[in-house]
């Protein structure tokens, strides 16, 4: 018999609306933490997780409270506890690894006050005991120089290391219990890795219960013993790892593990209709009902009750799990292949062109110069032809945005020049620029929330560019928006709506329109899909492709996902500090990454399979900006040749596949050292 | 650091300079000039020029602004209209009186300020603040003029415990002042803490949603220290700007309540001077508020500066 950490009865937690319903976040919820065990609780945004990792620790956010049921740790429920009951609780035996560390951490107080802060409250350790287990800590979580880093302010670390800190407070009471809300979210995909690794080596040396919270699979195929799958605040699912994620008997992690791109398909993944039902909108019968594909007349009003699966060790939320018993991991695995057609016409050239964010003194200003060696991006020669995707990957700071800002003529380019449909040159200032280049090149933003004006409604919203570029009016622009809401899937009701009533897929999906009304040649998409839930995300790549086939448009796409740029590129780009490092056709890059770098961010790639474990080849260092002189990798370079790196900037070298390198080692050489290891 | 502070204070004194053109100018395009208004009807020949020659009046602009500029620099402001009195002998007095309703006023309107509004903050919603709030609202929308007129009515008139009205000569000591000023402190401060305290509350109340104070409680810390360690010292912050531009404004001349209260301030000086037309104090007035704008702010710039990590390391960085 399992020692139990926690025990959650029919927990419900809810809120009252402005109408005075009672609508329930979380509905009965139950489940046991079983001592030494990491749970993984996965689901999209609004589906309750967050929610309940807090109340595990007897804390509801301001506006909810519990409607019912009970969390009991040592026989008692946390969430009748006193404050002062919880205090010794909080910290001591529970603890917490938060979001975002960045904002976690008072901005106020050094790092070592707050580990100690946390100390203090919940050991008997003397001040001098103190700071020598503070420098454990720092250790423990493997962070260089302990003393150092306890004297710094929280703003003066990295994203990595904020979050190795949070992980060493909450180490500080010895906690039984540890639960993790996203703890990697945010993070690049190496310190991403990195964290996990980090985090399983700590489960496994200190024996704590972990819950880690999460939307992304494959962080918690990495973590996790038993996965709890969440859909609309219920528990659908909840059973060991590898039945979950390669056996998954609810449709609805069925359909979500087909919906992620993942590193060993190729194309597209297969999307999911529609969208998770907002809280209370569900009286009666199942509320995976309306996006199931399995769906019979008994789901509609019938709930189903999570019924335990023996031969599976799984519980289940579905009257039709035994139809998906059957089918094997090798369906969600399927998907759509792509077809590739290149018409050889170049449509942009990009040569030489440096950008530089210094600061530019008031003389230079006047002589319009910029003076600056060491620019944030530098002698980028990129040549996109009609009809391609292009994708431009790299960690945060690798300039990939900042590109695609210069070549929309957001940002001035120091040197360089970017030309357009082979000959006419772009002006490098906005307000030069003709107004026909200006329709041709159309941006679509990361966040749709930010990117559409809330005061406006779609109509209003995509009949801009109509009015700005071809002076429609009147019926014949309400027929042209209209015509082309239909493209993005999107009917015509939606003309009237405002972004706030719309949902986070259909709010790109506007963007989408807005970008496609200009009838651009080129659209640049800025991390598309990242504000997206994933089964969101598959359908807005798809639609991206389908617009492709349709118009012929070319799409520079930049973002830090691997996986997405593998199932919608036809060439990446991979980008080390505003350096090109690698430029390719994406299935030769992904099938032989040959510059350290493309080795090392492949590595780190999370899949949803607890079988495929990230490579760590590299240290994940922040650097601050790129180093003066030789090669932009050289600070983290795991096949550093020597001096020679440090003085040259490394010539470019081309394979047989057309994979372009910059890279002292022979090309050749560097795909036989993969091959060894 | 050294070089910032360097920095602001050329700024500041930039400022200052530009004050001081445009209200030069300002005093030269208007029609008339201290002569015309000084000798009224009789302002016609040799009266006229002999007034001109008196002030220096019939020497050109720009060589009065240099000598005028130069008189400020060295703190002599000149005459006044009359050219009987010297300025700094009129507003010396008027700005220690000044000093004196300001701090009573900064000193017992900003602690009550920050008290109520963090406990409106820490109870949200509840009783106190419930309660407070009404009363901050309250004492924010009545216009000062009637709530110094009641206090007036109750306290002097119906009470009979202080006097109404401030009766001093212009030149009185501090301790024979304190008596007189209570009530012109109480209708200053009604208002200054009800706006502050909503400030404050505002301020606390977004600190206390944060990520960080979340994670304090889920650490384990207890309530008053997580209220002091974690909430104050960032809620706070913003409020030093505040705090300064309320200070410079009491400092300014609150008009309205040293005109009701007939209290000898910066602020009844400014009224009577430009009703008098003497354009000489209208000007030294002019460069000393703006001067204690240009002061008090730098100095909440500098503070905020120092007690902010993030800005702090920022800063050295360049």
């Amino acid at each position: 018999m399992q020692q139990v950490v926690q025990e959650i009865k029919n927990l419900s937690i809810g809120f009252t609306s402005k109408k005075g319903e009672q609508i329930s976040i979380l509905k009965n919820i139950s489940t046991t933490i079983n001592k030494g065990e990491t749970v993984g609780i996965v689901g999209e945004s609004g589906s309750g997780k967050s929610t309940l990792a807090l109340a595990m620790m007897g804390y509801v956010k301001h506006g909810l409270f519990t409607i019912s049921g009970e969390c009991i740790y040592q026989s008692n429920d946390i969430l009748k506890m006193k404050n002062r009951e919880l205090e010794n609780i909080r910290g001591r035996k529970i603890a917490m690894i938060p979001q975002n560390a960045g904002q976690s951490l008072t901005p106020n107080l050094k790092i070592g006050y707050q580990i100690d802060e946390a100390l203090r409250l919940h050991t008997n350790f003397q001040k001098e005991d103190r700071d020598v287990k503070i420098s454990e800590l720092l250790n423990k979580v493997r962070l260089p120089s302990p003393e150092t880093i306890a004297k710094r302010y929280p703003h003066e670390l990295s994203g990595g290391q904020q979050q190795r800190v949070a992980v060493a407070m909450a180490l500080a009471g010895s906690p039984d219990l540890l639960l993790l809300d996203e703890p990697t979210t945010g993070l690049d995909v190496t310190t991403q890795a990195h964290v996990l690794e980090l985090l399983n080596f700590i489960a496994k040396d200190t024996g704590t219960s972990m819950v880690y919270v999460s939307h992304d699979l494959g962080a918690i195929a990495q973590v996790s013993d038993r996965v709890i799958v969440m859909y609309s605040g219920e528990i659908v699912l909840d059973g060991p790892v590898r039945t979950i994620l390669k056996n998954p008997i609810h449709p609805y992690t069925y359909g979500l593990l087909k919906s992620i791109p993942k590193l060993t398909l190729s194309g597209l993944p297969n999307s999911m209709s529609g969208s998770q039902p907002q809280p209370g909108t569900i009286k009666e019968g199942c509320s995976f009902y309306d996006r199931c594909e399995f769906a019979e007349d008994k789901c509609k009003i019938n709930s189903p009750e999570l019924e335990f699966v023996s031969d599976l060790n799984t519980s289940v939320r579905c009257f039709n799990h035994k139809k998906l018993h059957k089918k094997k991991d090798e369906d969600t695995k399927s998907s759509k292949k792509v077809l590739r057609k290149l018409t050889k016409n170049e449509i942009l050239d990009i040569s030489s062109v440096s950008i530089s964010y210094a600061k530019q003194k008031f003389i230079e200003q006047l002589l319009n110069k910029i003076d600056d060696t060491n620019p944030t991006v530098k002698d980028i020669n990129i040549k996109i032809d009609k009809g391609e995707t292009l994708a431009l990957v790299g960690e945060s700071g690798s300039g990939k945005s900042t590109i695609l800002k210069s070549i929309a003529g957001l940002i001035k380019a120091k040197d360089g020049i970017i030309k357009f449909d082979k000959n006419k040159i772009l002006s490098n200032d906005l307000k030069k620029r003709d107004a026909n280049y200006l329709r041709a090149i159309q941006l679509i933003f990361q966040n749709p929330d930010e990117s559409l004006n809330p005061n406006h409604t779609v109509e209003e919203i995509v009949s801009q560019p109509l009015k700005l570029y071809f002076g429609l009016s009147g019926n014949e622009l309400k027929q042209k928006i209209i015509e082309v809401l239909k493209k993005v899937r999107l009917g015509e009701f939606y003309l009237t709506r405002y972004p706030r009533q719309l949902s986070g897929g259909e709010k790109q999906r506007v963007a989408v329109a807005r970008a496609f009304a200009a009838k651009p040649d080129i659209i640049l998409c800025d991390e598309v899909t990242s504000a997206l839930d994933v089964s969101v995300q598959a359908a807005v790549l798809n639609l991206l492709q389908e617009l492709k086939v349709d118009f012929g448009t070319t799409y520079i796409f930049v973002s830090h996902d691997l996986a997405v740029v593998k199932a919608i590129s036809d060439r990446v780009a991979v980008l080390y500090q505003g350096r090109l490092c690698e430029i390719g056709p994406s299935e030769s890059v992904y099938k032989f990454p040959s510059h350290p770098y493309t080795e090392v961010l492949l590595g780190a790639v999370l899949e949803p399979d607890p079988d495929i474990k990230p490579k760590l080849v590299a240290e994940d260092i922040v650097e601050e900006k790129p180093p003066e002189k030789g090669c932009s990798f050289q600070g983290r370079c795991p096949r550093l040749l020597g001096q020679i790196c440090k003085t040259d900037v490394p010539p470019w070298q081309i394979d047989e596949n057309g994979n372009a390198i910059r890279c002292h080692i022979k090309i050749n050489d560097l795909k036989n050292q993969q091959i060894s290891n | 650091m050294l070089i910032l502070v360097l920095k602001r204070i050329l700024l500041g004194l930039i400022t200052l300079f530009i004050v001081s053109l445009i209200t030069f100018v300002g005093v030269e395009v208007l029609p008339g000039d201290a002569c015309t208004t000084y000798l009224e009807r009789e302002a016609y020949g040799a009266a006229l020029e002999a007034c001109y020659k008196r002030l220096g009046l019939d020497i050109p602009a720009y060589e009065r602004y240099v000598s005028w500029a130069i008189g400020v620099i060295q703190g002599d402001f000149g005459y006044s209209l009359s050219g009987e009195m010297k300025i700094n002998d009129v507003l010396g007095p008027r700005v220690k009186n000044s000093l004196v309703l300001a701090s009573a006023s900064i000193l017992i309107g900003i602690p009550i300020a920050l008290l109520l509004g963090i406990i409106t903050a820490l109870w949200r919603d509840k009783m106190p603040d419930i309660i407070i709030s009404t009363f901050t609202i309250f004492s924010m929308t009545i216009p000062e003029f009637i709530s110094a007129t009641l206090l007036i009515l109750i306290v002097a008139i119906w009470l009979e415990w202080l006097p109404g009205i401030v009766i001093v000569p212009t030149g009185v000591s501090v301790s024979e002042l304190l008596p007189n000023i209570i009530l012109p402190v109480i209708a200053i401060s009604m208002i200054m803490t009800a706006h502050m305290a909503r400030m404050v509350r505002s301020s606390v109340i977004q600190v206390m949603a944060s990520d960080y104070v979340q994670m304090a409680i889920l650490k384990g810390v207890p309530y008053w220290k997580m209220v002091f360690k974690h909430v104050l010292p960032n809620a706070l912050l913003p409020a030093i700007n505040v705090v300064a531009l309320t200070i410079a404004w009491l400092l300014g001349g609150v008009v309205v309540t040293e005109v009701v209260f007939n209290y000898p301030g910066l602020g009844r000086l400014v009224i009577e001077s430009i009703s008098n037309r003497d354009l000489p104090v209208v000007q030294a007035l002019a460069i000393i508020l703006a001067s204690i704008y240009v002061i008090i702010n730098l100095i909440a710039d500098l503070l905020t500066l120092m007690l902010n990590p993030r800005l702090k390391s920022l800063q050295i960085k360049k």
